[in-house]
């Protein structure tokens, strides 16, 4: 977004460039979930329900794990998983771990040198120890990071959001909440999108550069403008509900149904989940 | 400050999930008896708003960018408890749909943020603000802090967690399992970031955001200004509704205070008995009735010493390593620390109320005798 033939070539993207770039990955980001859980593979198939159970069950699993080794096999069910279901690996990356590596890997990499124990290297030069305790800290990190938020990326790659609210439902959740997320849901994407119209108005009249002082001003304003529009919103949702019938009480089309297969992978989950967690001691 | 799954031990998830639904509970109740059915429609899309201000990045002073939580705004303009609720809701989405932050570790996120951010940025907010006019300058500055103090408050409660990790959760070979850092690496390392660039981020949007509001729409200010000169009608909602949940938080504040001073307690009254003791027959005797004996003084010796060898087993096993405990140390350290911040914010909420309280009865009778306000 830097001028063409830009005569300082690295311009700081205004604070308008940086969010509007920002509304729209979260705009573009959530339509490729959606398309995603279209495809026809493993995880789409299942009952919402087995999927929030089961992946949840594996995550616990992973993050109650004593043993790097059973951390790493649920990993690698975590890919599999994932290509059965025709996510691809690109996309998984893309999506998780190279965001999920360099935050918790900068935030792993220190404890490799200043956690105390056998040391089994020391830098040149620097003359650093490198202990055994520290790398093993380092990875359990990072992979028991990374295999936990791989699960929790193929449930929402591989089930609509509304599947996902209803089958809360089964996990207890109050009836209330869930209807508060699934509205939350909705109006994200229409407070994104009023956002986005906000800014590219005002990058479409915006010559030169802003100084950073009016910058914080804009920003002010907007999130102002937008905190009127939400109340605005929320007053005229409420009186929609109410000349429809809403008087506090909400019901849900409960319409799923247990498939034979479905109860062979909420099996095959748990006992996965299960022999992780024995091992894993 | 979205603490991913894997940081956490499952153990410390539970807690905290356990600390965060009795406010999740209270706040429900609150907030459903304020406003009834219109509470769905007005959560949702606050929620939604609390969402999509964090992804304004804002230029801050030195050249970076950063991005607001909105726990100051959302709770000026909304009110501790429905902050609380709008804010778990938009942490629930950023942590399943977009990964932002645990599934395992959502409780946490949500005490940390939700519910700690939401009430010290309250109390900040109503302390500072006092009885200023809405579109008093004083309240913008209110604002600014509370937000600030709202962000640093939540860090530091993320780095007690991240903290105690190591302490409680290793494997065979001495490996931190969890988070690896320790609470004298985690605290600073959490804490200077947030007091400089998210703090500052916080800081100019709850500020901003205010000052705009004052020359825009100042009547979204009231909900949280039930003092103010320029509000007539005296909002007895957030009143009450902190009265309600006052023994609550008496009740926790007080818990994590004590339990600590209660185990030093006991535990260096048993920690000063040495073995040479044990040969004095008086020192002896006190120990016997430090260990719930009744023994009268005059008892012959040789009882004592029976009943004092009862009570020397399980004392060099048990007491002196039990104090030396690194473990204890960290976790006394943690609770009394955070004993001491929901004290302090008890004491402020109280100070606020009685204050309060005085100008309204002031007030009441300034106006009784002027006739007018």
């Amino acid at each position: 977004m830097a001028g063409g033939v830009a005569i300082k070539r690295k311009r700081r993207k205004s604070f308008v460039e940086h969010t509007l770039a920002g509304l729209a990955a979260t705009t573009a980001h959530a339509l490729q979930a959606e398309e995603i859980t279209k495809a026809d593979g493993l995880l789409q198939h299942l009952d919402p329900r087995v999927k929030v159970v089961g992946l949840l069950a594996l995550i616990i699993t992973a993050a109650l794990a004593h043993s790097l080794w059973i951390i790493l096999t649920l990993f690698v069910i975590a890919l599999t998983l994932a290509l059965l279901s025709q996510v691809s690996i690109r996309t998984l990356a893309r999506r998780e771990w190279i965001g999920v590596l360099v935050f918790t890997g900068c935030i792993a990499l220190p404890a490799i040198f200043i956690t105390p124990g056998h040391v089994i290297y020391r830098l040149p030069l620097l003359h650093w120890p490198i202990t055994e305790q520290g790398v093993r800290s380092a990875l359990y990190l990072i992979t028991r990071v990374e295999t936990a938020a791989t699960f929790s990326v193929l449930l929402i790659l591989c089930t609509p959001w509304t599947h996902v609210l209803k089958a809360l439902r089964v996990l207890h959740v109050p009836v209330v909440f869930v209807v508060i997320l699934g509205m939350t849901y909705r109006y994200i994407f229409l407070l994104l999108q009023t956002a986005h119209d906000m800014f590219e108005s005002r990058q479409s009249r915006l010559i030169g550069k802003l100084e950073d002082r009016e910058q914080r001003r804009l920003a002010a304003a907007s999130v102002g403008v937008l905190l009127s529009k939400s109340l605005q919103l929320s007053n005229e949702v409420y009186l929609a509900m109410q000349s429809r019938g809403f008087q506090g009480e909400v019901y849900t089309l409960d319409e799923f149904m247990m498939q034979p297969r479905d109860w062979i992978a909420l099996f095959s989950f748990l006992v996965v989940a299960g022999l992780g967690f024995w091992w894993g001691r | 400050m979205h603490i991913p799954d894997g940081y956490l031990s499952p153990s410390t998830c539970t807690v905290m999930y356990a600390g965060a639904v009795p406010f999740w509970y209270c706040a429900l109740q609150r907030v459903k008896r304020l406003l009834h059915t219109r509470l769905v429609p007005l959560l949702s899309v606050f929620a939604a708003f609390s969402f999509v201000i964090m992804m304004f990045n804002l230029p801050l002073p030195g050249g970076t960018t950063g991005h607001a939580v909105g726990m100051g705004l959302t709770t000026v303009v909304l009110g501790p408890w429905a902050s609380m609720l709008a804010i778990s809701v938009a942490l629930l989405i950023q942590a399943l749909f977009f990964g932002d932050g645990g599934v395992t570790a959502y409780g946490a996120n949500c005490f940390n943020m939700a519910i700690i951010g939401s009430l010290v940025a309250y109390a900040v907010y109503r302390v500072i603000a006092g009885r200023a006019p809405l579109t008093h300058s004083r309240r913008v500055i209110a604002a600014a802090l509370a937000g600030y103090a709202a962000i640093n408050v939540a860090a530091l409660c993320a780095a007690i967690e991240f903290g105690l990790q190591p302490v409680f959760f290793k494997d065979a070979t001495g490996a931190p399992l969890y988070a690896p850092y320790p609470l004298h690496i985690a605290i600073p390392a959490m804490l200077i970031g947030h007091l400089t660039f998210a703090g500052l981020a916080e800081l100019i949007i709850s500020g901003g955001v205010v000052a705009y509001l004052q020359r825009t729409d100042p009547s979204l200010l009231k909900a949280t200004a039930p003092g103010a000169r320029d509000v007539d009608a005296t909002q007895e909602i957030t009143q009450s509704g902190w009265q309600v949940t006052r023994p609550l938080w008496v009740g926790v504040a007080l818990l994590m205070l004590l339990s600590p001073l209660g185990l030093l307690a006991a535990g260096s009254a048993w920690g000063e008995w040495a073995p040479a003791d044990f040969k004095n027959p008086q020192a002896r005797l006190a120990i016997a009735r430090a260990s719930g004996n009744s023994a009268p003084p005059t008892q012959a010796p040789q009882g004592v010493e029976k009943l004092s060898s009862i009570w020397t087993a399980p004392m060099p096993d048990y007491a002196p390593k039990f104090l030396k405990s690194e473990k204890l140390g960290y976790m006394l350290s943690a609770m009394f620390g955070t004993g001491l911040i929901l004290m302090a914010f008890m004491v402020i909420a109280a100070i606020v109320q009685v204050l309060d309280g005085k100008r309204q009865t002031d007030e009441l009778v300034a106006a009784n005798g002027n006739g007018a306000s």
